[in-house]
């Protein structure tokens, strides 16, 4: 018989029975996270459990530690909303006074990143201190039911952002915070995807070894906050990146003359130079990932709102240095 | 050996800093406490202090790391004031919640609007309800003394509860004063080493802290910070006289002065005891009978101490540098809780006075004194009066 290695260690640091919605992308992206760090941490210290964790106050917050409960077989530690970074740099101070050897990883919301937690986070970034802070992006503040963060994409129906009369959904382009992450020129940022797996854990692996500070910016999918099905979640997440919506990339030292970028699939053309990705001809529509989600329906009663997105999304991966072609679906 | 030396009140908090020897500060810069960081960094600039200190982008992170750092087990140390203070908000809450025993150092400073970096003790009493231990200091040597003090009580396992120690705005942040800085063996002997038994991280023994907690458990989590600031009470007379047999100082939760046949016992906090005191002087030379109480302690308050008190005097005027709006001071307030049930009590005058800097005069206390007078001879007088104020601009 022959015993196949499993494709990541079956240690497990979130355990079942918290109460995340049912097919909830961040519950994955956290249980992937874990296991990368514990196997970084392995790879690097020879502990697979020298890690602790900080975590911003957001849904998986609330749903692994309900008292007397909770979820994580790992040292946590939760303080408050807009101050995970700032709580991981204490721990991290302490761990270095103590002597223990590890990385601590701060875990924040694209709210309580983007958002509230903006200020803490670049003072933890450009402190340097040994941490890595997971940004687990579904779009919105969904702890609280659903309302706009600035991470939010164009288009999409928020409580705060309704279509309406005068209102096309949410209004404003979406904040990348990796880039203002790289903007401190720490060590390494990427940007991952519940929707690719296998790219995120070495992310987060990478990260996790790496000196210093590093932030990683996971697309997880809501079904209830996106009104998308639970059982597609890793689906629509693979068409965000298959599509374009969703870059998958990596900067180093704040290199933006070296972004990586990885290559998105469905059949997506890449044209390199000198190794460097420059541009992408696109297969599939965005509207393929748009329509299996109940926040973009009314998109498609106004087709210009559509291309607006698309528009946004080119200026986005101009910023990366990379020319994107964006296909309309076929009449 | 002590040295006797001088220094500002900001400089003695950080040298009670460094005796207390914390593994992780975290600071933020603000007027008047900025000297507090400046000095720590010195000490770490110089290998005089083997502590990470955190330059923290703010006031909140600068609390939120010093969470971090005593939920991972070490001591920890912060100063701040006003804005800043206020800014924090949230976070002390948390500190008290999660049982943490940070101190803190308070350049006592009024609160905007309008803005102003002067002395009084709106920022720390506006804190009053977050569960920490508050101490208020006379002089440069109480804010050393009293942060030491602070620690020890903070750090004691039947209270575990954050601890502030306040210090009035230039008064005694800026000005220099003797002072002796204690020992250091015998600092270590008084504080030990802080090892919590509740509170750590390490993946050795995981353990989830920060929870949510629903009705079901919520109310008996705050209830235990109500217990540890009950516990705090004895606490503290222990560990002032621990402290006063090792380094000669005593302190108590009401320091009186003067109050034995007083009838009217002048009661205030921080550095303007220095000036009632001389003030009671002056009229005990004219034969007013009158006496003079300086909290120490404000958090947890010192109710039958107060009572105590009360027994002495017929008139207690209530010196506030503070205000609560269409109430009064928060001594007022904590004064009335203390006595209102009583069989014999005195009457209890309050006085808002000396706000944002205003210096507090003997032409004031006159003022104050004439009140207490009428109050004394059984006429009409106002429970709250506002002194020193410029009625021509208003």
């Amino acid at each position: 018989m022959v015993v196949r290695k499993p494709p990541i260690t079956t240690r497990e640091y979130w355990a079942p029975g918290h109460a995340a919605c049912a097919g909830c992308g961040c519950a994955t992206a956290l249980k992937l996270a874990t296991k990368a760090f514990s196997e970084a941490m392995e790879e690097k210290y020879g502990d697979p459990n020298a890690f602790a964790i900080a975590q911003a106050t957001g849904c998986m917050e609330v749903v692994s530690a309900v008292f007397p409960y909770t979820a994580w077989k790992v040292p946590w530690v939760h303080v408050a909303f807009e101050n995970a970074a700032a709580a991981a740099s204490g721990i991290e101070a302490a761990w270095k006074k103590k002597g223990l050897k590890g990385k601590i990883l701060a875990i924040g919301g694209d709210g309580g990143t983007a958002d509230i937690g903006l200020q803490a986070l670049s003072g933890m970034l450009e402190r340097r201190h040994n941490v890595v802070y997971l940004m687990y992006d579904n779009e919105a503040y969904m702890n609280t039911g659903i309302q706009r963060s600035s991470s939010t994409p164009y288009g999409a129906w928020t409580t705060t952002s309704p279509p309406g009369k005068y209102s096309i959904g949410e209004d404003k382009p979406k904040k990348w915070v990796a880039l203002i992450a790289a903007a401190h020129q720490i060590p390494y940022v990427a940007t991952a995807s519940i929707g690719n797996p296998f790219d995120f854990v070495r992310k987060m692996k990478k990260a996790a070894k790496v000196d210093g500070p590093a932030f990683v910016q996971v697309h997880c999918t809501c079904p209830t906050g996106w009104k998308s099905p639970l059982e597609k979640g890793v689906e629509i997440a693979r068409l965000a990146i298959e599509t374009g919506v969703w870059p998958l990339f990596e900067i180093e030292n704040g290199d933006f003359h070296n972004i990586k970028i990885q290559s998105p699939g469905g059949g997506a053309k890449v044209k390199r130079e000198g190794g460097k990705v420059v541009a992408i001809e696109f297969k599939k529509p965005i509207e393929e990932y748009l329509k299996l989600q109940g926040r973009f329906k009314h998109l498609f009663k106004q087709p210009e709102a559509i291309d607006q997105l698309r528009e946004q999304i080119k200026a986005m991966w101009k910023v990366l240095g990379v020319e994107v072609t964006l296909p309309k679906p076929e009449e | 050996m002590p040295i006797r030396t001088v220094m500002k009140a900001n400089e003695a908090a950080a040298w009670a800093a460094k005796l207390a020897k914390p593994k992780v500060i975290a600071a933020f810069p603000i007027t008047p406490s900025t000297l507090v960081p400046e000095k720590i960094s010195e000490f770490v600039a110089n290998g005089e202090l083997d502590a990470e200190f955190i330059k923290v982008e703010s006031e909140h992170s600068a609390i939120s790391a010093c969470v971090g750092a005593s939920a991972a087990g070490v001591r920890t140390f912060t100063a701040t004031a006003s804005q800043g203070l206020a800014l924090m908000h949230e976070v002390l809450f948390i500190a008290a919640g999660m049982r943490l025993p940070i101190v803190m150092a308070i350049g006592n400073r009024s609160l905007s609007a309008p803005i102003n970096i002067w002395n009084d003790w709106q920022d720390s009493i506006s804190e009053r309800d977050t569960g920490w231990l508050q101490f208020y200091a006379e002089n440069n040597q109480e804010a050393l003394d009293l942060i030491l003090i602070a620690y020890k009580v903070a750090e004691d396992e039947r209270v575990l509860l954050p601890a502030m120690v306040g210090f009035d705005a230039f008064i005694l942040t800026h000005t220099v004063e003797p002072v002796e800085i204690p020992d250091q063996e015998l600092v270590d002997e008084f504080l030990g080493e802080y090892e919590p038994k509740h509170a750590y991280v390490d993946p050795k023994r995981p353990i989830t802290q920060g929870t949510l907690a629903f009705p079901a458990h919520y109310m008996e989590a705050r209830y235990t910070v109500w217990e540890a600031n009950e516990n705090a009470r004895k606490v503290i007379d222990e560990a002032f006289a621990e402290f006063e047999k090792k380094f000669g100082r005593k302190y108590q939760k009401i320091e009186e002065y003067r109050t034995d046949d007083a009838e009217i016992i002048f009661v205030t906090m921080g550095s303007l005891a220095g000036t009632v005191k001389e003030y009671v002087d002056h009229l005990r030379e004219k034969g007013i009978k009158v006496g003079a109480a300086k909290l120490t302690v404000y958090r947890p308050f010192p109710i039958e101490e107060v009572r105590a008190l009360a027994k002495k005097a017929k008139v207690l005027a209530l010196l506030e540098k503070n205000v609560t709006f269409s109430v009064g001071g928060a001594l007022f307030q904590d004064f009335s809780r203390a006595l209102i049930n009583e069989k014999e009590k005195p009457i209890i005058i309050d006085y808002i006075l000396g706000l944002g800097g205003r210096d507090v005069t003997f032409q004031n206390l006159d003022e104050a004194l004439a009140i207490a007078q009428k109050a004394l001879n059984g006429e009409e007088f106002e429970e709250v009066n506002w002194i020193g104020l410029r009625k021509e601009i208003l």
